[in-house]
């Protein structure tokens, strides 16, 4: 009847690892179980002694030292298997797992699993060559290396003589006709298969050469089990994730429907105290069998995002524990923005015709100096953002980012001019996220229209030229990583429409719909006088282009009456 | 060179914590029962009585297996009633909050003679510890995963919680939650810079900032915290718990992109215990830069003490703080 054995390597946990071998020997399981050298005897001996009831089932084998990544792993399941395999001589697959190793199904629905396959070996074995999974880039070299030295508890000799090798370029030789595959340590393979591994005549030198392999639990059953197995399943009936360290995720009572709907046969590594898992899986299950593929898709979904998060982090959020000193693509923020300089000045009523083109969040001034002209110059914005100027400017940079991190979801549009602070120029122009539309020289128009004394205008107009000069710099050098458009005002004023439709199209991603209105233009009559104004007081206003000193448009004009004609 | 001056200020401030242990008078003594990985907590608090049941529930639902306190001449009875818990070791002392480092040095003392490798929680009355998962799994669960991926320390940033309308409104009664009054806060107003000295990131902001520090930003009280430390005999805490030394316990967070796990301490400053509070930590001058914080608030309660506004974000769970990019599973999953 007991065509599965279970080889077990327990260290830890004696417990639940109690629990477990329980639970395979109700299913008509035989174990055979490996304790560490490291246990402590007196922990050894009362395990030994409370599975004394099931000694028929439950064998112990010879114990090993098993530190991570060296060959006594090997050796404590080379003893195992010779144990399971003569002891129980009706085993027809041997399945290794370890103390934390949880059966997800009942036993029946394995034994059936694998009879329905008596001749299959179920092991992930794969080429160097093919898989990413090495730590410490040690993929092919492990074969060719030598490593007598402990990475955990010698790791300065391990890296020392790793080096001196490369240094030399020594190189191993791979024993004849092996090629070196590597998986998961944890396999199920026939009887057929495992004996002739165990009792090839050449083990000796295979062995000889696998003690000094870098972690050969990894690759010693991968590479054998292909000289023999008549029919390799490269996959590992264990479900155990890694994360990016390469140490193994481990399961907790949350993952319980996960791990159930997963059809695995058996989870690695289960917390200890996860009792909820244990007592679910291990308690009798009167459900009918299911003949159910394993379909781990859902929880590697999970554990790939996971180690997604540990190592790309969201772009654009800054936290307590993500705090790139630069982010990959130089962007402080998450999401694509607009910033406009110079249209509310041009136009009377820019930020009400934008958020109705576009359906963005239109701000005024942001960064204006005496507060935050956030959208219905509200006090607070998502986030609890302040409108407080002097917050804003503690760190501009992180209320950008807030800002736009807050909003995500939805585009956020603002003003930005010479009069606000400058300090978030640069930062703006080195951010891919952000699309900067600039109608240069148009500060001029609020000055032209103002009723203040020419001498104060000429002073502001001198100042504000050179403050916007400076920015246009910065936008236009090699580094800006911004989506930036420069008009000169005469320029834009000459076809506004069209540049308004870019910049619409950009923003709403789309350039099927045609802008139906426009913006309403101030008028500008006069405005190239107001200029020639300026320049004959010595301050050469060059940033809006030409402006003709006649009327720079048309002023609307009276609308003359036909002539009444009378036809006889 | 730095380095050498960080570890003699280490060395003085453990010298400065043996000084300062001498202050401190077993209430009760009940450390025998502590076993080998079990998780401890300490805090020092004065005239908290009212927020003690509650503080000493939730910690025990999280999974902490023994608690440690010092009492810093409470009047208020609350000594007592700690000293009568089963799970509970108190000392008390006369001695001055400020002169020992803001209570540090107490804590210190006590870390160094008990602590050493246990995960120890040091928080205050009025913080509450969130981590990724806690509704579903008890913080040793945390614990034995960092022990796994070789991590010292794990760092959980205050969140200033406040209530709806002015925070004398509802009185807060003892053994009461006080999420259930203050279960509001900032969701994205934080300003984060490094600190070069120590490594630390520091984190200021909130509602604290917004209101009673809206002139003065730089002025804003620190937020981050590294509340839990794997501890060592070599350890000890900077400025509060805001930073540790030696500095690379500091390193909560991840400079190439990535997140690390992380934590959130619910930090229910604002019940209606607070206006007296306030006045009562003005008067003693036992706080940080001569109480200037405090001074801001007594100024800030007499004209606006509603700190809620449109954008206020009210308490769900973990996964809400982690969605928001308050806190992070890292990759803990």
């Amino acid at each position: 009847m007991s065509s599965v054995g279970i080889i077990m390597l327990v260290h830890t946990a004696f417990e639940r690892a109690e629990q477990v071998i329980r639970h395979w020997v109700r299913g008509d399981c035989p174990v055979v179980v490996h304790v560490d050298t490291n246990v402590p005897d007196a922990t050894f001996m009362a395990f030994q002694e409370a599975l004394a009831d099931l000694k028929v089932m439950v064998r112990f084998s010879t114990r090993h030292r098993c530190e991570w990544g060296t060959w006594g792993m090997v050796s404590a399941t080379q003893d195992a298997a010779e144990m399971l395999l003569t002891k129980f001589p009706d085993v027809r697959h041997a399945y290794l797992a370890s103390g934390a190793c949880l059966p997800l199904r009942p036993v029946e629905e394995l034994r059936s699993y694998l009879d329905g396959r008596p001749r299959t070996d179920f092991i992930e074995s794969a080429t160097t060559a093919d898989v990413p999974w090495t730590v410490g880039g040690l993929d092919h070299e492990r074969f060719t290396l030598r490593f007598p030295f402990a990475w955990k508890s010698n790791r300065r000799m391990f890296d020392f003589y790793v080096g001196l090798q490369r240094s030399f370029r020594y190189r191993r030789k791979i024993p004849e006709g092996l090629v070196p595959h590597m998986g998961s340590q944890w396999w199920c393979l026939t009887r057929q298969t495992l004996s002739a591994i165990l009792q090839d005549p050449d083990r000796k030198a295979y062995d000889a050469y696998f003690k000094r392999v870098w972690i050969p639990d990894e690759s010693y059953f991968q590479t054998l089990a292909r000289l023999y197995s008549q029919n390799i399943e490269s996959r590992s009936l264990t479900l155990s994730k890694f994360d990016f360290q390469g140490k193994p995720h481990i399961f907790y009572d949350d993952h319980l429907q996960l791990l159930r709907r997963s059809d695995c046969f058996v989870a690695r590594k289960v917390w200890p105290r996860a009792g909820r898992l244990y007592a679910t899986f291990l308690s009798k299950d009167p459900a009918t069998l299911k003949a159910a593929e394993p379909n781990p898709g859902k929880i590697d979904r999970i554990f790939a995002k996971a180690v997604d998060r540990r190592t790309l982090g969201r772009p654009g959020l800054y936290m307590q524990s993500r705090w790139p000193r630069q982010e990959r693509d130089n962007s402080v923020t998450s999401f694509p923005y607009s910033v406009f300089e110079g249209f509310t000045e041009l136009f009377e009523n820019f930020e009400f015709w934008l958020a109705r083109e576009t359906s963005a969040r239109v701000h005024g001034h942001l960064f204006h100096p005496d507060r935050v002209m956030f959208d219905g110059r509200q006090d607070h914005f998502q986030g609890a953002l302040s409108d407080s100027a002097a917050l804003r400017d503690y760190q501009p940079q992180m209320f950008l980012t807030n800002l736009i991190w807050n909003t995500r979801g939805e585009q956020q549009a603002f003003q930005f001019g010479p009069s606000d602070l400058q300090k978030i120029g640069p930062i703006m122009a080195r951010d891919r996220n952000a699309q900067i539309s600039v109608i240069s020289g148009a500060w001029a128009v609020p000055l032209f229209l103002s009723n203040r004394n020419f001498a104060d205008i000429r002073v502001d107009a001198a100042r504000l030229q050179q403050i916007e000069n400076a920015h246009l710099k910065e936008l236009r050098s090699p580094d800006t990583k911004a989506r930036v458009r420069i008009w000169t005002m005469a320029d834009f004023v000459d076809n506004p429409m069209e540049a308004l439709q870019t910049i619409v199209d950009e923003m709403t991603g789309t350039s099927v719909r045609r802008l139906t209105e426009a913006p309403r233009m101030v008028d500008l009559q006069g405005f190239g006088q107001f200029l020639q104004n300026l320049k004959n007081q010595g301050m050469h206003p060059y940033l809006m282009g030409d402006f003709p000193v006649e009327n720079a448009m048309p002023a609307p004009k009276q609308k003359v009456r036909k002539p009444y004609l009378v036809r006889k | 060179m730095n380095s050498y001056r960080l570890r003699l200020r280490r060395k003085r401030f453990k010298l400065r914590a043996r000084r300062k242990g001498l202050q401190l008078k077993a209430l009760a003594n009940r450390t025998d029962q502590i076993e080998a990985g079990q998780i401890l907590l300490f805090c020092t608090c004065r005239n908290e009585d009212v927020r003690l049941p509650y503080f000493l529930r939730y910690y025990r639902d999280l999974g902490v297996d023994h608690f440690f306190f010092v009492d810093n001449s409470s009047d208020d009875g609350g000594a007592e009633y700690l000293a009568g818990q089963p799970d509970v070791s108190v000392w008390s002392t006369k001695g001055s909050y400020k002169k020992a480092r803001f209570g540090i040095d107490w804590l210190t003392y006590l870390q160094m003679k008990y602590a050493e490798g246990h995960w120890c929680l040091t928080v205050d009355v009025d913080e509450f510890f969130i981590f990724p998962f806690c509704d579903t799994r008890p913080v040793a669960a945390l614990t034995d995963w960092l022990d796994s991926s070789n991590i010292r320390s794990f760092g959980a940033v205050m969140l200033d919680m406040y209530p709806k309308g002015k925070i004398t409104d509802v009185p807060y009664e003892r053994d009461g939650n006080p999420l259930d009054i203050a279960p509001w806060f900032d969701a994205g107003n934080y300003t984060i810079s490094r600190n070069p000295a120590y490594r630390n990131l520091w984190i200021q902001g909130g509602p604290r900032a917004r209101v009673f520090f809206a002139d003065k930003p730089k002025k804003a009280p620190a937020l981050n915290k590294v509340p839990l430390v794997k501890w060592s005999k070599a350890y000890t805490y900077v400025s509060s718990t805001h930073m540790l030394l030696p500095r690379g316990l500091n390193l909560v967070y991840d400079e190439a992109g990535g997140e690390k796990a992380s934590g959130v301490l619910l930090h229910m400053k604002f019940l209606d215990t607070f206006g007296a509070k306030a006045k009562e930590e003005l008067s003693r001058q036992e706080h940080y830069a001569q109480s200037a914080e405090y001074m801001a608030y007594v100024d800030g309660m007499k004209t606006s003490p509603d700190l809620w506004c449109k954008w206020s974000e009210k308490y769900i769970n973990w996964r809400q703080l982690e969605i928001l990019g308050i806190m992070s599973k890292g990759n803990w999953a």
